[in-house]
């Protein structure tokens, strides 16, 4: 295949695009046996684990992209606790953890170190969930951010947090039942006009690259994590990783929710620069919401004894609102 | 060791004028000692520094309590807090101002203390003639240097061109030594005040 | 060489000529005179080689720090305050990862009531964090400080925090002899990390630890601490010999030997209490102190030996504890407690929020010791009558509204009654 011509995947019957249908130049990082497999295997994350899936492509993207000179800085959450039970560890990089809400300001710090240091080769990621990253870290993001500092900073969303037992972050969606939220009452699950898309704030803060991703497009991923560290200063990627444990939903259904998650409007993918929006991913055929909810316990109370919730209306018009705004469709 | 009590309020150069007189000592060869009575500072509100002079280290980190000299800066400082506190009977004052001691209800305070010891010097005005602003700071240092011997003009003069250098420093150096030359001819002519 | 300069811009000097590679800055008073002065040395040139980062929060100060120190470069924050609590977190993960930062901590009181004057709530506070903590007495250690703290910090992989009292020290201007770079190169070799995040050798720093090991890494943290006070007294030695002058080590001895009554105390107060205690010996009182230069870890052996003789200790502290007391004499008591004869302990509140200590209050507070001691804390120079009056208040109305504003209208009422009768008295 011309590797010039624009690739477009619709497979139908299965949800992964193989790497034996692209030219060896295109395929992924993960199709290379050079792959620096810098989040090795014999982790403890959950099966089906969405964030294990997208930290282990995204690193694996960064370390290719800076020749392997890559420090990683952890918030606490699922990705650090999972990787490095005392005294193992599945970090094949240099790896740090230091608290919850400061991944941002250690990552600032070391990339001052590798500055003042002369080791200009050498980058800098830094990761957290989503509770890591919009609600505790928000503080020291936004201070990395507006200080510009040499940083990659990845947020993996599943949508709250996971580690602690599934409780409500502000990255939660509306209707969602967590542990904080629960489905009871007359408003069960997470309440409507509330929380915040961190990726719209990292982009008013005119950083150089912003990006959201999904584990249901690793291609794209990759080229994110490349396009991010062809930058230098503040950038961020937020990753959506479903999360089979918290949101109630079958292990295999890890990539089809992903996928339903974009395809339906929910998850707006797209890429922003210097504090414009550069190139959004299209959706062909919206799916209707429902199809992703229904997939999911944590929205199981709007879909009770068969009758579909009034909320759901609500949820469709969120993704409609996404699909509008993102000019999402496809003309 | 001699102790300096300087008031007035935020933007006067309280806290500049303790320094520079401790630089003044210092560079005589003396210990000493300036610190501020830690407000939080704002433009016009009442402000205190500290001096303490010695020829030994000084180690007492209390507030000035009884000041061996005190020198107030503004002079509605009086209407508004007891500036007065602690002077020692034979204490020196200095006080900004271009009206008579009597005029600002202070003879009974001049009286206390030693003939000679209370010099009232219009320093805002001096300031203004010579810098173009009313800090009165550098120019009561000046009288301070011909009221007491505790340091001389010259160290004072070095001390402000530290602190204020070039033409700043110029125009401060002369509105010290004005306000030196006046308060000089005061106690030459055995008078207290301007217009006494 | 010998300089009248404002302790602040002291310390700043000779941080910058310890070569801290990065500088963590963010605004509290009263330290912010020593990251503005570092601030201007890095953008005159005359700190080279350094990143001065003005960060958004003191959390952040000291993650960076955080980041900085473990990617190899020495790293230095200076706080106070609201602040040292707001960074309290990362106080305590710095001291668990053993990174050695460099912390000047402007002792400030604690809110609420929100008060911005000198004690030592904010070390008190975290001083279990397992950071060291070395208290100056004047402008000269505080500046010197640093210097050792370094050193200390960088042989033994631990935060160094160097407490020095906001205002009393950090606005005082006074003698400091400031160093020349050769001297303190000289005694301060390059940062040499015991563990570094570098691509070249690649580890994991910050796992999370179980059961099964959480208590033998704490153990390794509490003996680093109780094997370093050798060297924390030779490194004050060789200071002394490079120097010239004695800062730093655990503690000083001012007239213990033959000391009936021993006083203890931390900071700049100690200078105060020297004057007195020459009056008090020249009345023939039989007086001496012993000034703790390093709280954490704490010398509990060599005060023993400084005050085996003491029928009398006094512990001075300018914090408390509300549900104890005195922190400081709480670890003294402990220190001496299993002396074949310990001492009687007797403890004093002083100086909270700024409250002057002065001559005649601890010349008082003295004679008190000896003659008529007292149980539990000693609050020196408590205003009675208002504490009485608004615990009258309280007894008389359920909703008798707020301590801080109720204590202040009593004083202001007071002072205005005062200062009227003067003016009236005077005219």
């Amino acid at each position: 295949m011309d590797s010039t011509q624009k690739l477009k995947f619709y497979q139908k019957g299965t949800l992964t695009v193989g790497n034996r249908l692209v030219d060896e130049a295109s395929r992924n990082v993960q199709a290379s046996r050079q792959r620096s497999n810098s989040l090795t295997c014999g982790h403890r994350a959950c099966q089906g684990c969405g964030e294990a899936l997208g930290a282990r492509y995204a690193i694996d993207a960064a370390m290719r992209a800076a020749g392997n000179q890559l420090i990683a800085v952890n918030a606490t959450g699922c990705l650090e606790v999972f990787t490095t039970p005392y005294p193992e560890t599945s970090w094949q990089m240099p790896w740090m953890h230091s608290l919850f809400g400061n991944a941002a300001a250690v990552a600032s710090g070391v990339a001052a170190a590798m500055r003042v240091t002369g080791k200009h080769g050498t980058r800098v990621v830094a990761q957290g969930g989503d509770g890591g990253t919009t609600d505790i870290g928000f503080g020291c993001l936004s201070g990395m951010f507006e200080r510009n500092d040499d940083v990659l900073y990845i947020c993996y969303d599943n949508e709250g947090y996971m580690n602690t037992g599934v409780q409500r972050s502000s990255a939660t969606p509306p209707a969602a039942r967590t542990a904080t939220t629960p489905a009871i009452g007359a408003q069960p699950g997470n309440v409507f006009g509330t929380g915040k898309f961190v990726p719209k704030i990292a982009v008013a803060h005119d950083i150089p690259y912003v990006a959201t991703a999904s584990v249901a497009d690793l291609h794209d991923l990759e080229a994110k994590v490349t396009r991010a560290m062809s930058f230098h200063g503040a950038r961020y990627i937020q990753i959506n990783v479903p999360c089979p444990l918290g949101w109630g939903a079958a292990s295999h259904d890890t990539i089809r929710l992903a996928r339903l998650a974009i395809e339906t409007g929910l998850f707006p993918i797209f890429e922003a620069e210097y504090g414009r929006v550069t190139h959004v991913r299209k959706i062909r055929k919206p799916k209707p919401v429902s199809e992703y909810l229904k997939l999911q316990r944590r929205y199981a109370h709007l879909f009770r004894d068969g009758v579909e919730d009034p909320r759901v209306a609500r949820i469709q018009g969120i993704a409609d609102r996404h699909i509008e705004e993102y000019g999402l469709l496809e003309s | 060791m001699i102790q300096v009590r300087i008031h007035g309020r935020g933007g006067q150069g309280v806290v500049t004028a303790a320094e520079m007189l401790s630089v003044a000592a210092f560079l005589e060869g003396r210990h000493a000692q300036a610190f501020p009575s830690f407000g939080s500072e704002r433009t016009g509100a009442p402000v205190v520094a500290f001096c303490r002079i010695g020829d030994r280290e000084i180690r007492l980190r209390e507030p000035v309590q009884n000041p061996d000299i005190l020198i107030v800066q503004d002079a509605t400082l009086f209407k508004a807090l007891d500036v007065l506190e602690g002077l020692s009977k034979d204490g020196f004052l200095l006080v900004n101002t271009a009206r008579g001691f009597s005029d600002i209800h202070l003879d009974a305070v001049v009286a206390r203390i030693p003939a000679g010891h209370a010099q009232a010097v219009p320093a805002t005005e001096l300031a203004l003639a010579h810098i173009s602003r009313p800090a009165p700071n550098t120019a009561l240092l000046g009288a301070f240097t011909a009221l007491t011997d505790i340091v001389t003009l010259d160290s004072v003069i070095a001390a402000i061109h530290r602190t204020f250098p070039g033409k700043l420093g110029e125009a401060n150096e002369r509105a010290a030594r004005a306000a030196h030359d006046l308060v000089s001819s005061h106690i030459a002519a055995g008078k207290d005040t301007a217009d006494a | 060489m010998l300089e009248q300069i404002e302790g602040s811009k002291a310390m700043a000097r000779v941080i910058a000529l310890c070569r801290p590679q990065v500088i963590c800055a963010y605004p509290i008073t009263p330290q912010t005179h020593i990251v503005e002065g570092l601030g201007d040395l890095v953008r005159e040139g005359a700190l080279q080689n350094c990143e001065f980062i003005n960060v958004e929060s003191e959390f952040a100060a000291l993650s960076v720090a955080i980041g900085s120190s473990a990617a190899g470069a020495r790293s230095y924050t200076a706080t106070a305050s609201q602040g040292l609590l707001f960074m309290a977190e990362a106080v305590y993960n710095a001291a668990g990862l053993g990174l050695p930062i460099v912390m000047t901590l402007g002792n400030r009181a604690i809110g609420a009531p929100i008060n911005i004057w000198n004690d030592h709530s904010d070390a008190m506070a975290l001083r279990e964090s397992g950071w060291f903590q070395l208290f100056a007495e004047t402008n000269q250690e505080a500046a010197d400080l640093h210097v050792i703290a370094f050193r200390l910090a960088e042989e033994l992989s631990v935060p160094v925090m160097v407490c020095v009292d906001g205002f009393v020290l950090t606005h005082a201007m006074e003698r400091v002899d400031i160093p020349t770079q050769q001297q303190v190169d000289a005694y301060l070799p390059p940062y040499e990390p015991v563990q570094v995040l570098d691509p070249a050798d690649p580890i994991s720093i910050g796992a999370m630890v179980g059961p099964d090991a959480f208590t033998e890494v704490r153990y390794l943290q509490y003996y680093k601490q109780q094997t370093a006070f050798d060297l924390i007294e030779d490194l004050a030695a060789e200071f002394s010999e490079s120097f010239g002058r004695a800062s730093g080590g655990l503690l000083r001895d001012y007239h213990c030997g033959d000391a009936e009554l021993a006083v203890v105390a931390m900071g700049s107060v100690n200078g105060t209490i020297k004057d007195v205690i020459d009056e008090l010996r020249a009345e023939g009182m039989s007086i001496g102190l012993v000034t703790l230069v390093t709280f954490r870890p704490f010398p509990t052996r060599a005060l023993q030996q400084v005050l085996a003789g003491a029928k009398h200790v006094l512990v001075i502290d300018r914090s408390l504890d509300p549900g104890m007391g005195g922190p400081l004499a709480s670890n003294v008591d402990l220190a001496l407690r299993n002396l074949l004869s310990p001492p009687a302990i007797h403890s004093a509140i002083a100086g909270l929020g700024g409250r002057p200590i002065t001559k005649a209050s601890l010349h008082r507070l003295f004679m008190q010791a000896m003659e008529k001691p007292w149980e539990g804390p000693n609050f020196v120079d408590l205003n009675e009558k208002v504490v009485g009056r608004e615990l009258h208040r309280r007894a008389r109305a359920r909703r008798s509204g707020p301590a801080a504003e109720n204590v202040l209208k009593i004083l202001e009422t007071e002072r205005a009654a005062a200062f009227q009768a003067r003016i009236e008295t005077a005219e």
